[in-house]
């Protein structure tokens, strides 16, 4: 590390200042300021730009969903109206269904997966270790967009590979976007493509840190591989399987692109609303329908108090499982 | 005693099968990509489906470029520049405060500090509908500042650089820069940027991949006539959902960028993520 560059102090050029003292008595000064306000100054972009950009407006649409709020237009005070509405809105509480059903059949099978294959990248003669860690978190760097156009391709209905290989097992042409079910399947294939070797690693990482002479000595008992699974392994990754599956409950409660696109653009997500998600409700109410933004603001913060109760009730499941 | 040790540790072919699977799984939607952007329309038709690449991407591609429902080369642009000014400000803002939160000492530090660490819990789409009516009145609806601005600073950045900062750099170090008279920012510039490159490239690459990739808010807020590679290549989809190997084109050439960027810092990429599953 070389500091030469460091040791120049700014030294006044032009003419000679009246006393060495008064000059000193600056340069002090200015170290003065410079050790007790410029730390504001490093961190104030953060704090100037995330308040404009991030904070303000998050303040905003708990203040837009006590109005009737048109982005264009006026909007008048109506209290907690917005929040009633919500609770007998039938197509809020479908949206709810579907955040829930495809959340369900993405994160499930995605931890499970991860679970395994985590278990098995975590041995310590394995070959190939960065390759096959590199080759499974490569969908997690395609875009959503992307992913979401393959896998429109994919679950095609007539010339699809999917319901290609289905015909071999004598499954007949499954119409993906047509009913609920398929279409919650499809959506969380794409979820699924893109997050198992993000959340592998991740478990990957809790699993390196459990000391290998605890296997050891549990080898020397005589358990077998699966026993140390259970005894050891799950009990130990236990705070990072919490972190995923919070990580994939706010992911999950916000899906919106795959959804989307599956349903080629409209909002509505299928013609009778099989697959519209909270995320796009609030789109459609919010940002498609601008003059029932106040509306679209409750349902923001709605996905936001769901986000919120999962996560607390993570904790309480697991914390209550560990006893 | 040392083989019981290796047999508690040794790879059954069954794992490698399990593993190489699970690897082409993974690999194989890149591999239809190709397949379907480089075949001709007609032969998308045919049963049994495709499975090797065709001649045809020159094809495909040129009937991209030429039509204007999305932009492509607009989009290409404009999220090279919006992905590259995001990279550079998010490290340099990060990397400045997580400096100042991990080696300086300043009233109101730890709370502040909290502050950040809490607004990274918050879901990102809290504020969308708002954000949308401030670029309105901002005159930015349509415009690059709209999905550049908010995002030049990160609080995931901020923090992953105080936690790297706080271990890499040693007070001395700090101390011997303010006995040679060197400014705070001076010994920021000189002595802790360097000392924090290993993670300042991670947080870049992350960054620059995330903005490559974000959907929904440019969805929002742009247009087809000045789109990013995204939302271009949504409604480019929307358009032309029946010509299937030209939106393959455009979704192959726009996903490869980030493959590249993946093979040759993947490891860092991975590394990076892996270390900060452990500390969070």
């Amino acid at each position: 590390m070389s500091l030469s560059a460091t040791t120049a102090p700014p030294s006044p050029a032009a003419p000679p200042p009246p006393d060495a003292a008064s000059r000193r008595r600056r340069g002090y000064l200015l170290n003065h300021l410079d050790l007790k306000y410029s730390p504001y100054l490093y961190i104030a972009p953060f704090f100037l730009i995330f308040g404009s950009f991030g904070l303000y407006p998050m303040l905003r649409t708990a203040w837009m969903s006590l109005h009737d709020w048109d982005m264009i237009g006026d909007h008048s005070f109506i209290g907690i109206d917005n929040y009633t509405r919500l609770l007998s809105d039938e197509y809020f509480w479908n949206a709810l269904v579907n955040t829930f059903g495809i959340f369900a059949l993405s994160t499930i099978p995605q931890l499970l997966l991860a679970l395994f294959l985590a278990n098995l990248l975590n041995r310590t003669l394995l070959r190939a270790k960065t390759f096959f860690r590199m080759a499974i978190f490569i969908p997690n760097v395609v875009s959503v967009a992307a992913v979401a156009i393959v896998f429109g391709m994919l679950f095609q209905r007539e010339f699809g590979l999917i319901n290609w290989l289905l015909s071999f097992v004598g499954i007949d042409q499954v119409d993906w976007d047509g009913q609920r079910w398929s279409s919650w399947t499809a959506i969380a294939s794409m979820v699924n493509w893109r997050w198992t070797g993000y959340n592998t690693l991740i478990l990957l990482a809790g699993m390196q840190a459990i000391p290998k002479d605890l296997y050891e000595a549990a080898a020397i008992d005589g358990a077998g591989p699966w026993r140390q699974f259970w005894r050891i392994t799950l009990p130990m990754v236990r705070p990072t399987l919490i972190f995923v599956v919070i990580l994939s409950t706010i992911g999950g409660m916000q899906l919106f692109t795959e959804p989307l696109l599956f349903g080629n653009g409209r909002i509505l997500g299928g013609n009778q609303r099989e697959f519209q998600t909270l995320a796009m409700y609030m789109y459609e109410m919010g940002i498609e329908n601008l003059n029932s933004a106040g509306y679209g603001a409750a349902v923001a913060w709605a996905i936001f108090v769901i986000i919120v109760l999962m996560s607390l009730l993570n904790f309480v499941l697991v914390r209550r499982s560990a006893k | 005693m040392i083989s019981a040790s290796q047999r508690l540790w040794r790879t059954s072919p069954l794992t490698y099968i399990a593993l190489v699977l699970a690897a082409l799984l993974s690999i194989y939607p890149f591999y239809y990509m190709v397949v379907i952007g480089t075949r001709t329309l007609d032969s998308i038709n045919d049963v049994p489906p495709p499975l090797t690449p065709g001649g045809a991407f020159g094809d495909n591609f040129d009937r991209v470029l030429a039509n204007d429902a999305a932009n492509f080369v607009t989009g290409l642009i404009n999220s090279i520049i919006v992905s590259s000014v995001v990279t550079v400000s998010v490290v340099l803002t990060g990397s400045l405060a997580g400096f100042a939160f991990a080696k300086l000492r300043f009233r109101g530090r730890n709370i502040l500090l909290l502050a950040i660490i809490v607004t990274m819990m918050i879901p990102t789409q809290m504020g969308l509908i708002p954000l949308w009516g401030m670029m309105q009145t901002l005159g930015w609806y349509d415009t690059l500042y709209a999905v550049t601005v908010p995002f030049l600073v990160s609080a995931f950045g901020v923090f992953m650089m105080r936690q790297y900062a706080s271990q890499a750099i040693s007070d001395e170090l700090i101390e011997a820069g303010r006995v040679d008279g060197a400014s705070t920012f001076r010994i920021y510039w000189n002595i802790v940027l360097p000392a924090l490159r290993p993670a300042a490239a991670v947080l870049g690459l992350l960054t620059f991949m995330e903005t490559w990739n974000s959907f929904l808010w440019p969805y929002a807020i742009l247009t087809p006539e000045n789109p990013t590679l995204q939302v271009s290549l949504s409604f480019l989809s929307y358009a032309y959902y029946t010509d299937y190997s030209q939106v393959f084109a455009a979704t192959a050439v726009g996903t490869l960028p980030l493959v590249v960027v993946f093979i040759l810092f993947g490891r860092q990429i991975i590394g990076g993520i892996m270390e900060g599953a452990v500390k969070s």
